[in-house]
C-alpha cells in the first residue's frame, strides 16, 4: 500500500467517509470551494476610496514603508529620479515589462538608466507595479510574470512599488476577488507576493532591524486618487 | 535530534541556573506579550476572527480527506508534484531522491519546524548535501550546532555577544578586527554571506503555513524575506508540509493570517506572505522550474478522532509559548524535543510517545494563559490533563505519586472519615510546626520544601469554618 493510501484510509476510517457523490461532506466541501464564505471582515478598511487611500498610507508607514502620492502616471519618473537623488542612489532602475510602467515618460529623465527584466541580485533599486493595495494593513499584492518578475520584489536594496489608487481595496478578501477575476477562478500566478513594509528581523535579542534578506527600504507611489 | 524530554527535570534545573539563558529569556517576557496585547487591542474583530479561525480548522479536520484530494489535484493541474509520506524517514527519502535527481550539492532552507521534526539537516549532511538555513535565527543556531529553542524565534536563548563569537569563528573571509558589536552589523554580515548561498543553491526547501485546496497553493509567512528568496532562486522548490495545513480557500487563509501575525509577533501583518503555485510558467522570467510538495503525516492522522484532535488546529504561532510561565523560567531546550511550551507539552507525547515525554504535560502550573491567548482556541490545559491521566493509567509516573494519589482518592471518597482525620490532624500538625509555625521538611515532598516552607495549619479546618459561615449567613438572612 502506498503512503498516500495508508494516510487516506486512516483519515477516511475516522471520518466514516464514503465514495458516494452525494456524501454530505463532499457536497459541503465543494460548495465551500466554489463559493468561498466571506468570513469576518474588519470594519477598519470598509471605507470610500479616499478613506482607503488614507488608511493604506497610514498603515504602510506604520510598517516602515514610505509613501508618496502623484496625480498621474506621467509624474512617476520625475518623482523616482528625485527619490534616487534624495537617498544618494545611482541613477539606475530595473523593472519588468508591465505596460503601465513602460509607458511612463522615462526618457524625460535624461540621466536615468532603465533596465528591463528579472534581477540577478546586482540591482540597487527596482520598480514594480502592484496588482492591488490593501488598506486594512498597508499591504501590497504583486503577481509574478514578465510584467513584474518576483526577483524584483526581493533582491534590491530599495524596492519601489507603483499602485493605482483605484486598486486599493479595503481588505485582503477583496484583493483575492480581483485575483480571481484577473487569472480565473482557482488559478493563480506562479507567485503572489503579499508585502507589508520592508524586510526585517528581530532574531538578535529581539531587537527589530530593517533589511534582513529582502529590501531595506520599500517606497510606495500611489497614482491617482485625491 | 536526540530526545531529551525524559530528563526534563534535570534540563530545567540546569536552565534555571544558566545566567546567560535567564538574561535572554527576559526578552521573551518583556517583548512578545506586550506586542501581542497591543495588536489585539487595535482590532475589535479579533475575538470573532479567532472563533472563525477555529471553525475553519474544525471544518477542515472533518473534511480532511476531501480537501487533501482537491489540493493534490490542483497542484498537479498547475504542473507541480505531490508526494505523500507517512513517516519522517519516508519524507527524508523523497527529499533526497529529488535532490539527487537534480545533482544538488547545496540546499537553502526557509524556516520550517517540520523539517526540524524530521531531522532533515543531519540527514542531508550525512548524504553529502549541504543544507543552509536562511532565517537569521536558524542560521545562527545552525552555526552553533544547536536546535531552535522557540518555534518562531529560534535563537531567542542567545545574546548578541554569543552570535558575534560564532560569526568570527565561521566567517573567516572577513577582517578579524571588524566591528561586530551592534546587532545591525551582525545582520548585515549575515545578509551578505547568505545572499550568495541563495544563488548557489540547487534546491530550496520551505515549509508551509497553509496549503490551499481551492488553488493548489502553498503559503509561507516571513519577515526577513528569506523563505521567499529560497523558493524563488533555486531551480527546484520543495515544500514540506504536514497534512493538517490544508485549508479550503484563499479567503480561509486570509482569515487565519489575521490572527497568526498578531498572535505571533504582534504585527498587523507579517512582511512577506508568499503564495506559490506550481513551477514557473512558460513566460515567467524567474521562479523554480520544478515544484514538489511533500505531504507528511508523521502521527497526525492518528490524532484525528481522539481527545487530541483539537491540537491539529495549531498554526504554530508561538503565543502559548510566549505567555507560559514555565517556558519563561526554563526556555525551550529543556523540553527536549522540537516543540517547546504548552503546545510542545501536548504534541510531543503524541508524536514521540508519552513514555518519553510524560514530564512535559506535568510541567504546568495550569494557569490557563496558553489557552486564553491561543488564536485557535486549543484547550491546551485540558489536553495536558488527558496526558496525565494516560500516564497514570499506564503506570508511568513514580510509585510515590501513584500510591499517594490512590491513598488520597480512597480518603476523598469517604468524606466523614476525611473530615475526622483532618480535624484530628490539624492540632497535631500545628504542634509539629514549631514556634515558627512552618515546616522545613516534609516526607515525600522534598522538592517542594527545598525552595519554600509549608505553613503549619492554624486554627480550624476549612469544613469547620464553612459551617460557621453558613450559620452566620443564615442568621443574617433569618
Ligand atoms: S497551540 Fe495555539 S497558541 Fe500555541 S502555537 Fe499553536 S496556535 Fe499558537
Amino acid at each position: 500500500m502506498s503512503g498516500r493510501d495508508a494516510i487516506m484510509n486512516r483519515i477516511r476510517n475516522v471520518l466514516n467517509a464514503t465514495d458516494a457523490e452525494d456524501d454530505p461532506r463532499r457536497v459541503a466541501a465543494s460548495a465551500r470551494i466554489d463559493f468561498p464564505p466571506r468570513g469576518v471582515i474588519p470594519a477598519r478598511g470598509q471605507l470610500g476610496l479616499d478613506g482607503r487611500i488614507k488608511l493604506f498610507k497610514k498603515m504602510a508607514e506604520t510598517a516602515a514603508a514610505t509613501v508618496e502620492k502623484v496625480s498621474g502616471p506621467g509624474e512617476v519618473p520625475k518623482r523616482l529620479a528625485a527619490y534616487l537623488r534624495k537617498h544618494n542612489l545611482g541613477a539606475k532602475l530595473r523593472m519588468g515589462s508591465d505596460k503601465r510602467l513602460r509607458s511612463m515618460p522615462w526618457a524625460e529623465e535624461r540621466a536615468l538608466q532603465v533596465a528591463i527584466g528579472p534581477s540577478d541580485g546586482s540591482d540597487e533599486v527596482t520598480v514594480s507595479h502592484a496588482l492591488a493595495g490593501i488598506a486594512e494593513t498597508g499591504t501590497l499584492a504583486l503577481a509574478s510574470g514578465r510584467d513584474n518578475p518576483t526577483t524584483l520584489n526581493l533582491l534590491p536594496e530599495h524596492h519601489i512599488v507603483v499602485v493605482n489608487a483605484k486598486d486599493i481595496t479595503g481588505d485582503m478578501e477583496t484583493m483575492l476577488d480581483m485575483l480571481r477575476e484577473r487569472f480565473g477562478k482557482g488559478v493563480m500566478p506562479r507567485t503572489l507576493n503579499v508585502i507589508t513594509g520592508p524586510s526585517r528581523s528581530a532574531d538578535i535579542e529581539q531587537t527589530l532591524l530593517l533589511g534582513a534578506h529582502g529590501p531595506r527600504a520599500l517606497h510606495i507611489v500611489i497614482v491617482g486618487g485625491k | 535530534m536526540q530526545i531529551t524530554s525524559p530528563t526534563f527535570k534535570a534540563n530545567a534545573h540546569e536552565a534555571l541556573h544558566d545566567a546567560q539563558l535567564q538574561r535572554a529569556l527576559g526578552n521573551v517576557r518583556s517583548g512578545f506579550i506586550h506586542k501581542r496585547a497591543k495588536a489585539v487591542g487595535a482590532l475589535p474583530e479579533f475575538e470573532e476572527l479567532r472563533d472563525n479561525a477555529k471553525a475553519i480548522k474544525d471544518h477542515v479536520l472533518e473534511h480532511l480527506d476531501i480537501y487533501l484530494e482537491t489540493y493534490e489535484k490542483k497542484v498537479e493541474d498547475a504542473g507541480g508534484k505531490v508526494h505523500w509520506a507517512e513517516t519522517a524517514a519516508e519524507a527524508r527519502g523523497i527529499i533526497l531522491d529529488i535532490c539527487r535527481m537534480n545533482n544538488a550539492r547545496t540546499v537553502t532552507k526557509g524556516k520550517s519546524m517540520l523539517t526540524e521534526e524530521i531531522e532533515l539537516n543531519d540527514f542531508l549532511e550525512a548524504s553529502g548535501i549541504q543544507p543552509v538555513e536562511t532565517d537569521l535565527g536558524e542560521y545562527i543556531i545552525q552555526l552553533r550546532g544547536e536546535h531552535p529553542s522557540h518555534i518562531i524565534a529560534p535563537a531567542v536563548h542567545l545574546n548578541k555577544d554569543q552570535v558575534e563569537q560564532d560569526f568570527r569563528r565561521v566567517h573567516t573571509e572577513f577582517a578579524q578586527d571588524r566591528d561586530l558589536t551592534e546587532p545591525e552589523q551582525l545582520l548585515s554580515e549575515a545578509r551578505q554571506v547568505l545572499r550568495q548561498k541563495y544563488f548557489d543553491a540547487d534546491v530550496g526547501i520551505t515549509g508551509a503555513n497553509f496549503l490551499v485546496a481551492e488553488t493548489g497553493t502553498s503559503i509561507i509567512v516571513t519577515n526577513e524575506g528569506n523563505g521567499d528568496l529560497t523558493q524563488t532562486l533555486p531551480r527546484v522548490h520543495i515544500v514540506v508540509a504536514s497534512i493538517e495545513k490544508v485549508v479550503p480557500t484563499l479567503d480561509d487563509a486570509a482569515q487565519i493570517l489575521r490572527v497568526l501575525a498578531r498572535s505571533a509577533t504582534g504585527q498587523e501583518a507579517s512582511v512577506y506572505t508568499t503564495l506559490s503555485t506550481g513551477p514557473r510558467r512558460d513566460n515567467d522570467p524567474d521562479g523554480p522550474e520544478e515544484y514538489h510538495v511533500i505531504l507528511l503525516d508523521n502521527g497526525r492522522s492518528a490524532m484525528l478522532g481522539t481527545e487530541f484532535q483539537d491540537a491539529l488546529r495549531c498554526i504554530r504561532c508561538g503565543a502559548c509559548i510566549n505567555h507560559c510561565p514555565v517556558y519563561h523560567a526554563v526556555g525551550g531546550h529543556a523540553y527536549g524535543w522540537v516543540y517547546p511550551g504548552p503546545i510542545g507539552a501536548v504534541v510531543t507525547p503524541s508524536l514521540v510517545g508519552v513514555d518519553k515525554a510524560g514530564h512535559l504535560p506535568n510541567a504546568s502550573t495550569f494557569c490557563g494563559r496558553c489557552e486564553s491567548v491561543c488564536p485557535m482556541r486549543i484547550p491546551l490545559p485540558k489536553m495536558m490533563r488527558h496526558w496525565r491521566e494516560k500516564e497514570f493509567e499506564r503506570g508511568l509516573n513514580p510509585a510515590v505519586a501513584r500510591y499517594g494519589l490512590k491513598f488520597w482518592l480512597w480518603f476523598a471518597k469517604r468524606p466523614r472519615l476525611y473530615r475526622l482525620a483532618t480535624y484530628l490532624a490539624m492540632p497535631v500538625m500545628g504542634l509539629f510546626g514549631g514556634h515558627k509555625r512552618r515546616f522545613r521538611f516534609l516526607p515525600f515532598a522534598g522538592g517542594w520544601v527545598r525552595y519554600r516552607d509549608l505553613p503549619a495549619p492554624e486554627g480550624r479546618t476549612f469544613m469547620q469554618q464553612w459551617r460557621d459561615r453558613q450559620t452566620i449567613n443564615q442568621d443574617a438572612r433569618g
